[in-house]
């Protein structure tokens, strides 16, 4: 193998694995505010198809972002008004939202199958992106890729560094406490809700405009519920999101290189390889309750009745 | 006078209708065709099932009024198409076209139900009284765009996205690589097998490792178009499959293997019409004009365009057979010596690769 090959498919990796990072970061908010919303396949379907009808009406690359974010954001709105006002299951809700997000996203996208876009450039440093190794290591990516990596570090600050970060991880904990201190659970809960699917809705619009510049339905293909087990193996914290995507996509990506230099195999195990090391790690972790519990929103899928209290 | 004369053109009139009416039936078989067809996929603008839609769409400019089509598309293999299969059967369609492999039992399934109406399953190997099947021979078409590759590599590494190590995909892959070994006989071919026949993330990232590792032709058998755009993304040449891809890369198409199912559903809608359909086991290929490649890109030389329509004209007129002796598996072993060439049963049955394909199969 040479140091070429590698290069390409470290890029790879870490382009395959940025939807991932966006729809996490967004659950892992969503669940440090002690929400469960299993309903993230959904909204990425539904951001991914608004984000690709409106780079094929405009060509924006801003447009299609904004519009993709919007759709996800009004997706989980619905699944906020099912489960904070109306107090609905969060587990049932949540799976529902997919299921509605699957159909929606096929209803919408009738006229956009195998409609092609040009894709997303990627951004061209003077100097920086043709330094031999380290250019096309960090410097080559598209526009996308970096902002998820500035997402991480404003969700890294805002958990860690704000009062309102505060807040929303002591909601998590225990709505009771918070509601007694006079904030209004509930609202700070849509608010986390809703930016949960924003993000959803992003990664869903970086797989149909950036990584694969087609519509097809059900593209997302899982990516969803990976996203939604990385937030367990990262135990809640932002960081190992990051790495936890990463992972997922280099294996992903390397069950191809694998196969192309002929090495034996059975490229089925391969396929499932992502999977099985999803199981493994939320297995591994779920036998240290310390683990758990040190991280866990200890109110997450709990419904909370403020009148109650 | 006056009102008998107006009794004598009612009575006429009547008489006439009953006859006329009466005989109808007995001239042509049916009327008026409702014709269903089931899609496994989106229609979409290119890909295994538009070309089936194309077909559906050309049966209908041809015989008109006496023809009314009905199409489902998305329709999963398995309980749910059975459903969908019954539905049309029941909504008195006389003829029905299933055109995944998937559909198969239920395809045979609910005909045993439905004795009067006709269906055909594409690339099935089960036929029944009123159940034919119909497929193309590939392989042809694939032989053909391997000449074409074997000519514009450079590297001498052709890649081959592949969906399932079936005898239909390993057909096609070793059809192309004999294709591209008779005018290149240092050129290999890797396969990337992807266990999808439709998911272009996958395609896509298999198109790319492929190209990572040295491949300057890229073609596939699976349904998107994902591996054309990365090949025209990456500067590489690509070959498509099932329709002409250009649109999606027009530097980097070189042509494509297409199926054609113009004439055939044409065909058989007539036959039922006329009473005179009978179950049959169609494989057809380029004599039969079921398989046609793409316009040939301009970058293509004109002797080797020469080539490959001197080639295409002798598999029709059965002079050349792309699996001709002598055919080598990849470890050697002489499959059929010179003179000889491969049966049908032989292709059908094709689970082994032949020499200038790299790596092992999946078992």
């Amino acid at each position: 193998m040479n140091p070429d090959t590698l290069i390409n498919i470290l890029v790879a990796t870490i382009a395959a694995g940025t939807p991932l990072v966006y729809a996490a970061l967004g659950e892992l908010i969503v669940e440090k505010s002690g929400v469960l919303n299993l309903g993230v396949e959904g909204m990425m379907l539904v951001g991914a198809i608004s984000g690709f009808i409106t780079m094929a009406k405009t060509g924006s690359l801003l447009l299609a972002v904004s519009c993709g974010m919007l759709a996800g954001a009004l997706m989980s709105l619905a699944f906020a008004v099912l489960t904070l006002t109306l107090m609905a299951n969060q587990v049932a809700s949540g799976l529902a939202l997919t299921i509605f997000g699957t159909g929606l996203s096929a209803f919408m996208g009738i006229d956009y199958t195998s409609v092609a876009l040009g894709g997303v450039s990627k951004v061209d440093i003077p100097v920086l992106s043709h330094i031999p190794i380290l250019g096309r290591l960090v410097f080559s990516y598209d526009i996308l890729v970096y902002f998820s990596l500035v997402l991480l570090v404003c969700v890294i600050w805002f958990l860690y560094k704000t009062r309102a970060g505060l807040i929303l991880k002591a909601i998590g904990e225990s709505p009771k406490s918070g509601h007694a201190l006079g904030f209004s659970v509930i609202g700070i809960r849509y608010l986390a809700v809703l930016f949960g699917g924003a993000m959803a809705g992003l990664g869903g619009v970086y797989l149909s405009v950036a990584y694969t510049p087609m519509w097809v339905e059900g593209m997302v293909a899982g990516r969803g519920w990976v996203a939604l087990a990385l937030v367990v193996f990262a135990t809640w914290r932002p960081a190992r999101v990051l790495v936890g995507a990463y992972l997922f996509g280099g294996v992903t990506i390397a069950q191809f290189h694998i196969q192309g230099f002929g090495i034996e195999i059975p490229s089925q195990i391969l396929s499932m390889l992502p999977y099985l090391a999803t199981i493994l790690v939320l297995v591994f972790i779920s036998r240290d309750k310390n683990l758990i519990r040190l991280n866990s929103p200890a109110s997450l899928g709990i419904t909370f009745h403020p009148e109650n209290n | 006078m006056k009102q008998n004369r107006l009794l004598k053109t009612v009575l006429f009139i009547s008489v006439m209708a009953f006859i006329v009416t009466g005989f109808i039936p007995l001239s042509f078989a049916k009327d008026k065709l409702k014709v269903g067809f089931v899609y496994v996929s989106p229609i979409g603008d290119a890909g295994w099932t538009y070309q089936h839609d194309l077909g559906r769409i050309d049966l209908e400019k041809n015989l008109g009024d006496r023809v009314s089509t009905k199409f489902i598309e998305s329709v999963p293999e398995g309980a749910e198409a059975e459903r969908v299969i019954r539905d049309l059967a029941k909504s008195g369609h006389d003829l029905i076209f299933t055109t995944s492999f998937g559909y198969m039992n239920p395809t045979l399934k609910v005909a045993k139900l439905f004795p009067n109406t006709t269906f055909e399953h594409s690339t099935g190997y089960k036929q029944a009284k009123n159940v034919g099947t119909y497929m193309c021979r590939f392989y042809e078409g694939r032989y053909l765009t391997g000449i074409v590759a074997g000519k514009m590599t450079k590297s001498n590494q052709l890649g081959y996205v592949a969906a399932f190590p079936i005898p239909e995909v390993i057909r096609g892959i070793n059809a192309f690589t004999l294709g591209a070994k008779s005018v290149n006989p240092a050129i290999q071919v890797k396969v990337i097998w992807v266990n999808s026949w439709f998911d272009p993330g996958k395609e896509r990232e298999a198109s790319e490792a492929l190209i990572d590792q040295g491949v300057d032709v890229l073609t596939h058998h699976t349904d998107s178009t994902a591996p054309t755009m990365t090949a025209e993304e990456k500067g590489v040449y690509s070959i498509g499959y099932h329709s002409d891809m250009s649109k999606y890369g027009s530097n980097a198409h070189l042509t494509a293997t297409t199926h054609v199912w113009d004439a055939y559903y044409t065909k058989v809608a007539q036959e039922v019409l006329d009473g005179a359909w009978k179950s049959t086991a169609v494989w057809g290929g380029i004599k039969d004009g079921m398989i046609k490649l793409a316009p040939i890109n301009k970058k293509v030389p004109a002797d080797v365009v020469a080539l490959v329509e001197a080639t295409t004209k002798s598999i029709a007129d059965g002079s050349f057979h792309p699996f001709s002796g002598p055919v080598k598996k990849q470890d050697g072993t002489l499959v059929v010596a010179a003179g000889k060439q491969l049966t049908d049963d032989d292709l059908l049955g094709m689970n082994y690769y032949v020499e200038g394909v790299l790596g092992s199969m999946p078992k």
